[in-house]
């Protein structure tokens, strides 16, 4: 909402320098956003330069010596061109000569000296305004120039070079009350606050609202506009009458009636107002409701009383508010049909629809430059069934902001009389003496009982009952103050004040907000803590991802959002599965984010792939939710899973290693390994997996107890060729997080350190090539019982000694006893009992 | 007498040669072999001792004495001896190890959190210290959580502040914010005293920019109890500032507008870019807004189980990626969930 200053000062007094003023209402919750100059100086100049720029100051500042007011006496034609004409212009200093192409002077031209001065703005060599010429806001200096052999050194101005409006088309000319010679700023400086209005706040979307909040903030009376209807005149009595269907769609409907109006262009002031504020002057009769809407915040609609007649035959018209058929049609006053849906609410007459009630007028009843007799529609609309149709409709109209956001039916009439009385002002005209006025259903305006103790409660901070009727009778709310109890009434023009314990929320904000939050103390909380808590599943998270950090591991987090076709590289062209079902998007942004992601890994991958050609080494990890619906449940599922993501070089290459190998499926094994036995998960399993995203025989499912954990291994070579990726391997591992949290052990022991020395011995075996390590080591755990304390494999050997279809594995084993050191004869035995197991399960052979 | 004198002058001699060859010694093999020759067993000094039987006896003790101190005076030099060319040694080897120690370390392969993962991590701990618990609940919510219950009702004029992605599947949304885990906590818990942090996922139908995102991250705070006040919530988040930000944050509450708080506040933190001075990153305003907060409204008391005449409560909201926005001058929010190996090595 733009605010003019001096719009705003018809209202309140107001002594306080422009940024104070911008931090009062901020700090009140009217948001400054930004303060346009119009004309008077810039509050920062003058100031320190590091002073912050607490508010966005922009436009132009008029320089008192150089812009001034200035008549013109007398409009003569240019020697040598037909476009440009030569004023002669007294600045209150002198008569000089000044050249202008400005078309609104050309009736003039030589017509002598004229019998009433045109008043303009004008600008001395020196000055520095806008340039008209270029698009946009261009400063420039009035510099001596020739043209068309006439010397020119200064210009009368136009909104555009003022930085008023973007208007160029001709010259300001000003009211005719505009003393020559006083500096420009002086007469008409002023400034524009962008204010914020909160959506609750929609009473303040008007220069009144704008200025009872200041006349509550800074203790201050407010002058409302005098406005009633004349006491002798014409009445509406068989002129018009209302229907309303629904009170609810409409509680209010009010008519009033002026006749003889001529519309024409507004006084200057009223159309500067208007520009400033943002709206564009049309004529004297629209202007007057644009005028009156900004003003009380109570948007009008002018009808063509004559249309109106003819439309009933001749005969009084009836206007009838209703909800609209299905299907129903009406072109709008922008020129646009529209099909109606049936929450549209219409203000139709017997001949049907005039105008979208609360939202837009309907083109054949809107006044013209031939009206000469006003209908004018002053209501109150339910907002839902605006806001509905101004969003299907698509129609942002300043009617429709404010209605749909709740306008208190108090205000049709105000606006009604207000705007009669500046139309016949602007436009001439009888008004008629008395209103058509239909008000089924008047709003209650609530009256709720506040105490001290509620302020204390919910504020911290102790009034009495007077200063809480103080601080509300500001902001108009009718108070009693009974004990230590106030009892206040809503006033008349907002509709945001609830009942019962909503009601009293409502007031204590109200009283915040004047009282000043920043008056109200910091405390720290007192109220007794609650019972500690604990979420397992976000502690074990938390663990899992401190380990894989530790490995070495970067942690990404990748969009929710995504497409099937994406997650479906994961699988072999030939391979793939029937599309899941995914929880899908009514409205994405674009079809690559359509629904959220059912596969971690699909989502790492992604990753992996951006990222494959700016790391030589990549070793990421993501945990995060998949989103699983199901038929029976609203709501999917969320399970968190993690995935792990390894390509690339196996360390950071350096100088003297240039080529580390390759990350390779016992890289990821190892780090799920380190994994088990940091979070104490039950003792890891690997079984070799069959998943279609994995290279067959380089994939494994991992266990820890009973619980599947998850599968891990080289990507399928088929599945990597979905991706753009570079020569490595990828190693990928997806796991759930539940499972996780499942297999950890819930007790553990610690064993005592050894104080006996070890007997280490190495021992190598002959296999057959398909015995899987594990139970090769299996049987030497067996086999040598508990004085075998650790195996560790150190060497595979595959060649000719040995013969093809056989390995040989070499392991290092370390014996040991808790109550003595072995003897050689002890360490003989447990290794002939090893040797014996092995021979016998795994049909092994004792190498060389 | 001449014998004897013979001999001492001998013993004077021998020393002085042992002396004069040690000088001449110059590694560890050498000195072997002095040894040999000048402390050995047919050393001259040791031949001094071997032929004591020989000298007169009133000498006996006086050669002795003086065969005895170039002994030890022998032993000693070669003891010096040995240290110095040791000493000569390491430094030698020292010297011949001396690496270029401008090249660069050998990097031990380490990973990182994700920035938003430290964000949150370093605002959740901070409430965490104050008695917060954390508590999360579902990214993907009915309407009636994201919004009917926290007080904004259909076609009500709030629910334009969210953009909101719809699912197909009728009343089922993308949460806007993490607010609906109010409702969850506050039906958990009812009627027992509440101190919550709701960190999470929430998801905006939004074009894309430098400064907004589809999906982000928010902290809320929930505490919910018989004598929470404004003025507690003015306090707590003045203590976060300060943790978060430095002893000298100063942080500004300024009215505003959520359906779910009343009243509520908008919370400004004086920019520790500039000390409130102006800078590009507030703008030249000297202030930076961190988040938006307020006492819980009635209704949603209500609808959490609390019966708003005996509780009251407060919420407020933080972006975490916002946050590390300013603290780090990240420049483009879409960074975050991009990925980029070059982006997540910073942090
Ligand atoms: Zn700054």
């Amino acid at each position: 909402m733009k605010i003019p200053l001096s719009w705003l000062k018809d209202y309140i007094e107001i002594d306080l320098p422009l940024l104070d003023l911008a931090r009062t209402l901020t700090m009140a919750g009217l948001e400054v956003e930004e303060i346009q100059l119009v004309g008077l100086p810039d509050p920062y100049a003058g100031l320190p330069a590091d002073t912050p720029r607490e508010f966005k100051v922009t436009g132009l500042s008029w320089q008192p010596d150089k812009i001034v007011v200035a008549q013109i006496d007398e409009v003569m034609p240019h020697p040598n061109a037909d476009r440009l004409v030569l004023c002669r212009l007294n600045d209150g200093t002198g008569e000089i000569i000044v050249l202008t192409g400005a078309p609104n002077l050309f009736e003039y031209k030589g017509k002598g000296p004229l019998p009433k001065p045109i008043k303009v703005a004008y600008a001395r060599e020196g000055a520095r305004i806008y340039d008209g010429h270029q698009p946009g806001q261009v400063l420039t200096t009035l510099k001596r120039a020739r043209i068309r052999g006439v010397d020119s050194f200064s210009m009368v101005c136009s909104e555009k070079e003022l930085g008023i409006s973007d208007e160029h088309e001709g010259i300001i000319l000003l009211d005719d009350d505009a003393p020559t010679g006083v500096p420009l700023v002086d007469y008409m400086g002023d400034a524009v606050l962008e204010v914020s209005i909160l959506p609750n706040m929609i009473r303040n979307a008007s220069m009144i609202g704008v200025a009872r909040e200041l006349a509550a903030l800074l203790g201050k009376p407010l002058r409302y506009p005098q406005a009633k209807l004349p006491e002798k005149g014409p009445s509406m009595k068989g002129k018009a009458a209302i229907r309303i269907t629904d009170p609810t769609l409409n509680p209010r409907f009010v008519l009033g009636l002026v006749e003889g109006v001529t519309p024409q262009p507004s006084p200057y002031w009223v159309q500067r107002r208007l520009r400033l504020a943002g709206m564009r002057p049309i004529n004297s009769v629209v202007d007057a409701t644009n005028y009156v809407m900004l003003e009380l915040g109570e948007p009008l609609h002018a009808f063509d009383y004559d249309v109106l007649v003819r439309r009933a035959g001749g005969g009084s018209p009836t206007i009838i508010t209703r909800a609209a058929e299905p299907g129903e049609k009406l072109t709008t006053l922008d020129g646009v049909e529209r099909t109606l849906e049936p929450f549209t609410v219409l203000v139709c007459d017997t001949a049907g629809p005039l105008s979208l009630a609360g939202v837009m007028g309907g083109l054949e009843s809107e006044v013209s430059p031939q009206t000469r007799t006003v209908l004018l529609e002053g209501a109150a609309w339910n907002f839902v069934n605006v806001r509905r149709t101004a969003f299907h409709q698509r129609l942002n109209s300043e009617a429709a902001y404010r209605f749909s956001r709740g306008v208190h039916p108090a205000l049709a009439e105000q606006g009604v009389v207000l705007c009669l009385q500046r139309m016949a002002e602007w436009s001439g005209g009888q008004v008629y003496a008395d209103l058509v006025d239909e008000y089924p259903l008047p709003p209650q305006d609530p009256e709720i009982r506040l105490s001290e103790a509620d302020v204390r409660r919910l504020l911290g901070i102790e009034l009495n009952a007077g200063q809480i009727a103080e601080i509300l009778n500001r902001l108009e709310f009718t108070c009693r103050v009974e004990g230590d109890e106030v009892l206040a009434k809503t006033p008349p023009h907002r509709l945001d004040i609830g009942s019962g314990e909503t009601g009293k929320a409502d007031l204590i904000e109200e009283i915040a907000r004047i009282y000043g939050y920043q008056n109200i103390p910091s405390t720290r909380l007192a109220d007794p803590l609650p019972l500690p808590r604990s979420d397992a599943a976000l502690e074990v998270e938390k663990q899992v991802r401190q380990a894989l950090i530790r490995f070495g591991l970067q942690e990404v987090i990748n969009y929710r959002l995504t497409a099937p076709q994406r997650e479906m590289r994961l699988y072999p062209p030939e391979n793939r599965p029937p599309e899941p079902a995914y929880l899908t998007l009514r409205n994405p942004l674009n079809p690559e984010r359509a629904v959220m992601r059912r596969s971690l890994l699909a989502s790492l991958l992604d990753t992996l792939e951006k990222n494959a050609r700016l790391s030589e080494r990549l070793a990421l990890f993501e945990i995060g939710p998949v989103f699983w619906p199901r038929q029976d449940q609203v709501l999917p599922d969320e399970p968190i899973f993690v995935a792990i993501a390894l390509s690339g070089l196996r360390q950071p290459p350096a100088w003297d290693n240039a080529r580390p190998p390759y990350y390779d499926f016992f890289d990821l094994k190892g780090i799920l390994e380190c994994l088990g036995s940091d979070l104490h998960l039950q003792p890891l399993r690997f079984e070799p997996a069959a998943h279609p995203s994995l290279h067959p025989g380089k994939s494994a499912e991992l266990f820890s107890g009973d619980v599947r954990l998850g599968v891990f291994g080289e990507l399928h070579p088929l599945v990597k060729e979905q991706y753009d990726l570079l020569t490595p391997p990828v190693i990928v591992a997806e796991l759930d997080m539940q499972a996780i949290l499942a297999s950890r052990q819930s007790r553990r022991e610690t064993q005592p350190v050894p104080v006996f020395p070890p007997v280490l011995e190495d021992i190598a075996v002959i296999v057959d090539e398909d015995v899987p390590a594990v139970e090769v080591e299996k049987a030497i755990w067996q086999g040598g019982g508990k004085m075998l304390r650790a195996v560790r494999l150190f060497d595979i050997y595959r060649g000719e000694q040995i013969g093809a279809g056989k390995k040989s594995l070499a392991y290092s084993l370390t014996y040991q006893a808790d109550d003595h050191t072995l003897t050689a004869a002890e360490a003989a035995q447990i290794r002939q009992r090893i040797i014996r197991r092995l021979e016998q399960q795994v049909n092994a052979r004792l190498r060389g | 007498m001449n014998d004897s004198e013979n001999i001492l002058e001998e013993l004077d001699r021998i020393l002085q040669n042992g002396l004069d060859a040690l000088q001449q010694i110059q590694d560890e093999a050498q000195l072997v072999g002095w040894r040999t020759a000048h402390l050995g067993r047919s050393a001259p000094v040791m031949q001094v001792f071997a032929r004591m039987g020989s000298i007169p006896k009133e000498l006996r003790q006086q050669v002795g004495q003086k065969a005895n101190q170039v002994k030890v005076a022998l032993e000693n030099a070669l003891e010096e001896r040995a240290a110095v060319l040791r000493r000569e040694a390491l430094e030698r080897k020292l010297t011949a190890e001396r690496l270029d120690v401008t090249l660069p370390g050998r990097l031990p392969a380490f990973g990182r959190a994700h920035p938003a993962t430290q964000a949150l991590d370093e605002i959740c701990a901070i409430f965490i210290e104050m008695g917060f618990q954390i508590y999360r609940s579902p990214e993907v919510e009915t309407e009636e959580m994201n919004f009917e219950l926290l007080n904004i009702p259909a076609h009500h004029p709030a629910r334009d502040m969210w953009d909101t992605f719809h699912t197909t599947t009728p009343g089922v949304i993308l949460r806007t914010h993490t607010s609906p885990g109010q409702i969850r906590a506050m039906r958990e818990m009812a009627p027992n005293p509440i101190r919550v942090i709701l960190p999470g996922m929430v998801y905006r139908y939004e074009q894309t920019n430098a400064s907004h995102e589809m999906q982000f991250n928010q902290v809320e705070l929930l505490a919910v109890g018989q004598h929470i006040t404004f003025a507690d919530l003015k306090g707590t988040l003045e203590s976060f500032a300060r943790r978060m930000f430095g002893e000298n944050a100063r942080t500004r509450f300024r009215p505003s507008y959520f359906p779910f708080t009343e009243p509520s506040a908008e919370v400004d933190m004086e920019c520790f870019i500039c000390g409130g001075k102006g800078c590009g990153v507030c703008r030249g305003s000297g202030w930076l807004e961190i988040g938006g907060c307020g006492m819980v409204h009635p209704v949603v008391l209500q609808n959490g189980g609390y019966d708003p005449a005996v509780y009251s409560g407060f919420a407020a909201g933080l972006g975490p990626e916002r946050i590390a926005m300013l603290k780090y001058h990240i420049e483009d929010i879409r960074y975050f969930w991009a990925n980029d190996i070059r982006f997540l090595e910073q942090f």
